[in-house]
């Protein structure tokens, strides 16, 4: 497959190459089953889709240790799965099963994982940024030399608590990463609308290490990723790393007719020109780390461990309605 | 209760005693809040802890309360203890997201795997000519979600133990000061000791009518009792110390031997705390009550400046004295 005419280091990270490739297909696999289970009324409750945003959370995660945090959003299955959590337990906490993750008391928008550093996905908007502050505090502190990440929308940009929060963390130098997934849209409004002035220029002005990158580019996403949480590591403080990305579904499961917010040909531009894991599958062909047989195989063999997964979910018990009043207080 | 030998402390001190015996135990105890360090807070309660701890462990930070108060979230999740310190009562509505949707639901949510091992450190009380945004006293508020605890010292030693029960707790707890007690004297053991959550204290015996009074109440209903027994009425004053957990056993056993009680609270009356436990007295003593529970607690206006106004909106000891006098049918 590999050839002594590569670079050496695109050789010396063929494994990485291709476990992200593998993470992109599992997420956008896992929510394709969301999708499905939610279209046959199998689901309770709401689900809002990763598709399309998944080499953010894929280039993130794998610039951490399985022992760094990170916080998560309502949108938050990407980054559960791309920090290592497992298929099965999050579908049976999708279908509010004994077996989930919060035995069934979270859902789709809580799914938290202390094996895999995750704090949680939180299901207010920017509520989850102090959370990850503080993670990187006591990171600090305790001098476990951890990295937090909080992941966030757009959306969040309009909460103050963002503000406060970087500005806490520029003042005490913790090793936080703000990433800011901008998909363009806040719920059915385009950001635009509710977002004055420049994005970056909200992080610079506390002076944190402020990039932007091509949030459906996995490769630019892992190496600055990699840059900040090696700052970050090093104690070299905060930093926020914009996302530019795209929502390939609605804001939720239930949101089919979007063209009054959005065009069809808008969303079939970003799909054809800029999928993530379209575009990184060419790549690794034309480096000849992979070929689209060997993707095709890999494509598959996730398909059906995702449809174990959900069986696995499905034929779960319920919890027993006497546990509705354990774990409010610790 | 331990020994005091005679030993004396302002509740301010007491209150200092705590912290800094608690931050001698446990070097992931951390207090966090606006002018904790040099300042000592405007009430001086933590002047002196910065010298002892250091610039790391009492820290100052911006004006901020829900910035800080997430910080704590997330450090109390990931192995420390913050306090943090929000100088007046009034400033918890900064805050009402990370403590109601955060640090109350991270336990549950997670099913369990989270805990938020925190301290918020807060005031109360009006008549200190303050008016309306530094006056109220909003604890009932926190009583309300699920995943709190709410504690209420009345005197030093309650202060000293119960706090240091807080700090050690795995749970979210918000604890009030009454500012207008700062300065109150009473016994406090030297010695290490606690007092539990959850556990009311009779702070004086009677016969004829139960007070059941929290935090700036109790002062108020030893002073009503006193000129109370004058008149040879004997009054009880039961002083439930956390509001949740509620120790409802002692209040309706006090309840069934007086069979008259009045709740006093300094939290609004309408919808307040002396609705919930003149409800659980109400309940768990109706055979034994001779006369309806009276309810006696903040007037529903907001805390006016000018002091002939402000002093009619709280129960007074002759406000007390009057009702119960009137109650026991005198």
């Amino acid at each position: 497959m590999t050839t002594a005419a590569q670079p050496r280091e695109v050789l010396e990270k063929i494994d990485l190459w291709l476990r992200m490739y593998r993470q992109m297909v599992s997420i956008r696999q896992f929510e394709a089953q969301v999708n499905d289970l939610y279209t046959r009324a199998l689901m309770p409750g709401l689900a809002h889709l990763y598709i399309g945003e998944e080499a953010v959370a894929v280039g993130v995660c794998e610039a951490l240790q399985r022992t760094d945090y990170i916080t998560s959003t309502h949108r938050g299955h990407g980054h559960c799965l791309a920090k290592g959590a497992s298929p099965d337990r999050m579908f049976a906490e999708l279908l509010g099963k004994e077996a989930g993750y919060c035995k069934g008391k979270g859902g789709s928008m809580h799914i938290a994982d202390p094996a895999t550093g995750n704090l949680g996905a939180n299901a207010i908007v920017c509520g989850s940024a102090g959370i990850a502050t503080g993670a990187a505090f006591s990171a600090q502190r305790l001098g476990t030399g951890q990295v937090s990440v909080c992941f966030f929308g757009e959306g969040a940009l309009g909460q103050g608590l963002l503000y406060e929060v970087m500005n806490l963390a520029q003042l005490f130098k913790l090793p936080v990463i703000y990433v800011c997934e901008n998909n363009l849209y806040t719920e059915y409004t385009h950001y635009s609308e509710t977002t004055a002035g420049d994005i970056l220029a909200r992080a610079t002005a506390f002076d944190l290490e402020s990039v932007t990158v091509d949030g459906q580019n996995v490769r630019a996403m892992y190496e600055f990723a990699q840059l900040l949480v090696d700052r970050a590591r090093r104690g070299g403080g905060p930093a926020f790393l914009l996302c530019n990305t795209y929502r390939y579904h609605g804001h939720h499961v239930g949101d089919i007719n979007r063209e009054y917010y959005r065009s069809k040909q808008e969303e079939q531009t970003w799909k054809t020109e800029r999928d993530p894991i379209v575009n990184f599958g060419k790549w690794l062909i034309e480096q000849k780390l992979a070929d689209q047989a060997a993707l095709d195989g890999m494509q598959s063999e996730i398909e059906s461990q995702m449809k174990k997964a959900v069986e696995f979910a499905i034929a779960a018990p319920y919890p027993s309605p006497d546990k509705v009043e354990q774990d409010v207080y610790a | 209760m331990p020994e005091t030998g005679g030993r004396e402390l302002t509740f301010a001190q007491a209150i200092r005693e705590a912290l800094a015996e608690e931050m001698r135990r446990d070097k992931t105890v951390c207090i966090l809040g606006e002018d904790v360090a040099e300042a000592g807070t405007p009430f001086k309660v933590l002047s002196g802890l910065l010298e002892e701890f250091g610039k790391d462990r009492v820290l100052d930070t911006p004006i901020s309360e829900a910035g800080f108060t997430g910080l704590a979230v997330g450090a109390a999740m990931t192995g420390m203890r913050p306090v943090v310190d929000i100088m007046f009562g009034d400033f918890i509505t900064l805050t009402m997201d990370q403590m109601v949707n955060q640090a109350a639901k991270v336990h549950y949510m997670s099913g369990g795997m989270w805990k938020v091992p925190m301290v918020m450190r807060t005031t109360l009380g009006a008549t200190r000519r303050s008016a309306a945004q530094h006056s109220q006293s909003l604890h009932a508020w926190f009583c309300h979600v699920p995943g709190l605890k709410v504690v209420m010292p009345s005197t030093p030693f309650d202060a000293k133990g119960l706090l240091k029960s807080a700090i050690r707790d795995e749970n979210p707890v918000v604890f009030f000061e009454d500012k207008m007690m700062y300065k109150l004297k009473g016994s406090v053991p030297a010695e290490d000791y606690t007092v539990p959550l959850g556990v009311a204290d009779v702070k004086r015996a009677g016969e004829d009518i139960s007070l059941v009074a929290t935090s700036s109440m109790v002062q108020v209903a030893l002073g009503a009792a006193t000129m109370l027994e004058e008149i040879g009425i004997s009054a009880e004053v039961v002083d439930p110390r956390t509001l949740w957990p509620l120790d409802e056993k002692t209040l309706i056993e006090s309840a069934k031997k007086t069979s008259r009680v009045i709740v006093l609270d300094e939290g609004y009356e309408r919808y307040g705390v002396t609705a919930e436990l003149a409800s659980v007295i109400a309940t768990g003593a109706f055979y034994d009550l001779d006369a309806p529970v009276k309810r006696m607690g903040a007037m529903h206006v907001p805390i006016p400046f000018s002091p002939p106004l402000e002093d009619v909106t709280v129960p007074t000891e002759q406000t007390v004295f009057e009702a119960a006098r009137a109650l026991c049918g005198r």
